[in-house]
């Protein structure tokens, strides 16, 4: 695990150095059991969890560059907890900011504002914002540490073909061309995917037409007293009359600011810095009463659709992030709801390499991930139709919810300027097993394990720290005898060792002596029984392998 | 469960109410009016599946009533 203090490294300037490989002299192609197309954060995410699992990973990139510009800047609790699972979440964590005070503006009044406080009792707190290529070189560093990964820079995918066994690939690199094939190629290739379109597939849904500007404004001091982080969020603001504005922080006090334009702006105009100026310098002016010096880091002009392709999987062909589905950037469920992709396939991929699970795991991949996609798409869509009416009943009523949120607590819970990203209950999933006995709904089958503080041996741990690489069998209580015999990790919350030091692990599992939870590699919970037999648990794990 | 009986009290008094309410109001100021009346009584109400009842049974007597104009 790294534990460095991040270096004075310019990770907006660093360049990785192509190296030519062996495979490029190879009499005939090179096999490699899976080969992930795209370093941008799905594909490290994917490639370091399917190193650490032991898997050979090869990661080509068409480019030698982290992320140009910040980009998706906010990494959300799930996210993080996957990024602690590969070894990167404490320094994306120390290195990223939180915020906690919101504020919501209309017209020129402060409508509400909002103390965005965590459920005590997590590890993580429910977002933090850092630049994109912060993300990509904590990745990086990570994936440089595990002899089992290996990533080509500048090696560009120009071809692919597969059949039943294999996928052939042709790469174009600085020293020409040549070709590998692989068991199982992962298309994290960003939403214009080359590779996609190499499978005469596409990506499909709604375009809004509009246009958003991302000013970063990098500041000498603080904005806020007391170097406070808030998030603003404006709609009608005077400065801007008729669109929305989001003001937010990232790292190293670069603050982002989203100004919405509308279908009609020029994109070219409007990202001259003389255009940005002023935009800048009026919010600056109305928001905090003076002038407040600041240099431009970075302005991008960007539309965006929400749409997703019919199946993520393509026989040996899977893709995951980007290039699988797009939403707007309202909710953060872009980058977010690509890490989870990722994590989702890492261990399907690895148990079906090994042989432990029949190809068929993987369709699950797709229809998991198809269907969260689903509900990415849903919030999303949601949210832009709030910031942006579509028509002038849609406009009366978001401006009617905005005029009562200032007096009126009930208004406050629909405005909507983007829901927090959490991840997808998988209801419905074929590797779930349904409940045989009474439960509460939280944490039910399908759903993400919850973190808990515990104790282990009088010592301050967390419960999704503890649960293993594989699957769990959680026990709240002494394990069965059999347990032992599962072949998965028994996790045991006792008397002894692994303590619920606060209760709230029996609370958030509805947990009474016995309770057995069995959670996947990817933490969702598979199956849960009040006082299993080891019949049960049997048939649950080859259930959740696909194998029954 | 949409009620659809007779439930208002006094409903001269309250359909009074309702066009005083409307009293000096642009068109555009009114459809304001509505849209946070149609908010508040739809908290006042809160079930979600009601409130779908509501929504169907307006928009239904709306499409009747325009199908019955067009004839």
């Amino acid at each position: 695990m790294s534990q460095t203090a991040t270096p004075d490294i310019d990770y907006q300037k660093l360049e990785f150095e192509y190296r030519r490989s062996a495979d490029q002299s190879a009499a005939s192609p090179a096999h490699h059991p899976v080969v992930v197309v795209g370093a941008g954060p799905v594909g490290l995410t994917l490639a370091i969890d399917l190193a650490q699992r032991g898997q050979p990973v090869l990661l080509l990139d068409d480019d030698h560059k982290l992320s140009t510009g910040s980009r998706a800047i906010c990494f959300a609790k799930r996210t993080l907890e996957i990024w602690d699972r590969i070894g990167v979440g404490q320094r994306m964590v120390d290195k990223g900011v939180s915020w906690n005070v919101g504020r919501v503006f209309f017209r020129d009044q402060e409508v509400y504002s909002f103390d965005l406080l965590p459920e005590p009792g997590h590890e993580r707190p429910a977002f933090i914002n850092l630049q994109q290529y912060y993300a990509e070189g904590f990745l990086v560093e990570r994936a440089a540490e595990l002899p089992k990964l290996e990533i080509r820079w500048k090696n560009k995918v120009t071809a692919l073909t597969q059949d039943g066994e294999r996928v052939t690939l042709a790469i174009d690199t600085p020293d020409g061309p040549y070709t590998i094939t692989a068991s199982y190629v992962a298309a994290c290739d960003g939403s214009r995917s080359p590779l996609r379109g190499m499978l005469g597939q596409e990506s499909k849904g709604r375009i809004f037409r509009d246009r958003f500007l991302i000013a970063d404004l990098k500041l000498p001091g603080p904005l806020f007293p007391n170097d406070a982080t808030e998030r603003w969020y404006w709609f009608d603001p005077p400065f801007h009359r008729g669109q929305s504005v989001l003001l937010h922080k990232q790292a190293d006090n670069v603050w982002r600011i989203d100004f919405q334009l509308g279908w009609d702006a020029d994109p070219d105009e409007e990202r001259k810095p003389e255009r940005i100026l002023p935009r800048v310098q009026a919010l600056l002016r109305q928001g905090f009463k003076r002038e407040v010096p600041f240099t431009l880091e970075w302005a991008s002009i960007y539309t965006f659709a929400c749409l997703r392709m019919d199946r993520f999987r393509h026989g040996r062909v899977i893709f995951a992030g980007d290039s699988a589905h797009g939403v707007s950037p309202f909710g953060a469920r872009g980058a977010n709801s690509g890490v989870q992709d990722a994590e989702n396939l890492a261990w399907k991929l690895d148990a079906v390499l090994r042989g432990q699970a029949p190809d068929v795991l993987l369709d699950s991949y797709a229809s998991e991930r198809e269907y969260a996609a689903d509900e990415n798409i849903l919030n999303s869509t949601r949210a832009t139709d709030f910031i942006t009416p579509k028509s002038e009943a849609s406009r009366i009523f978001r401006d009617a919810v905005l005029g009562l949120a200032r007096e009126y607590e009930f208004a406050r819970r629909i405005v909507n300027s983007g829901r927090l990203s959490v991840p997808a209950t998988l209801d419905g999933s074929t590797l779930n097993t349904a409940d045989s006995d009474g439960f509460t709904a939280l944490t039910r089958p399908g759903a993400v394990a919850a973190d808990a503080p515990m104790t282990r041996d009088g010592r301050k741990v967390w419960l999704l720290r503890e649960l293993g690489e594989g699957f769990t069998l959680l026990v709240f209580g002494p394990a069965p005898t059999w347990a032992a015999d599962l072949g998965v990790q028994v996790l045991e919350v006792a008397a002894q060792g692994l303590q619920d030091s606060e209760g709230l692990a029996a609370q958030r599992y509805d947990a009474r002596p016995g309770t057995s939870y069995l959670v996947r590699p990817d933490h969702h919970v598979a199956a849960r029984w009040r006082a299993p037999t080891a019949a049960a648990v049997r048939a649950a794990i080859a259930h959740a392998l696909a194998k029954a | 469960m949409l009620k659809t009986e007779p439930c208002i009290e006094r409903p001269d008094d309250f359909y009074e109410a309702l066009l005083a309410a409307h009293q000096g109001l642009t068109t555009e100021q009114s459809h304001d009016l509505n849209a946070r009346l149609v908010l508040i009584l739809a908290n006042q109400v809160g079930s979600y599946d009601v409130l779908q009842a509501a929504l169907a049974a307006a928009r239904g007597n709306l499409d009747r009533t325009m199908e019955g104009a067009s004839q």
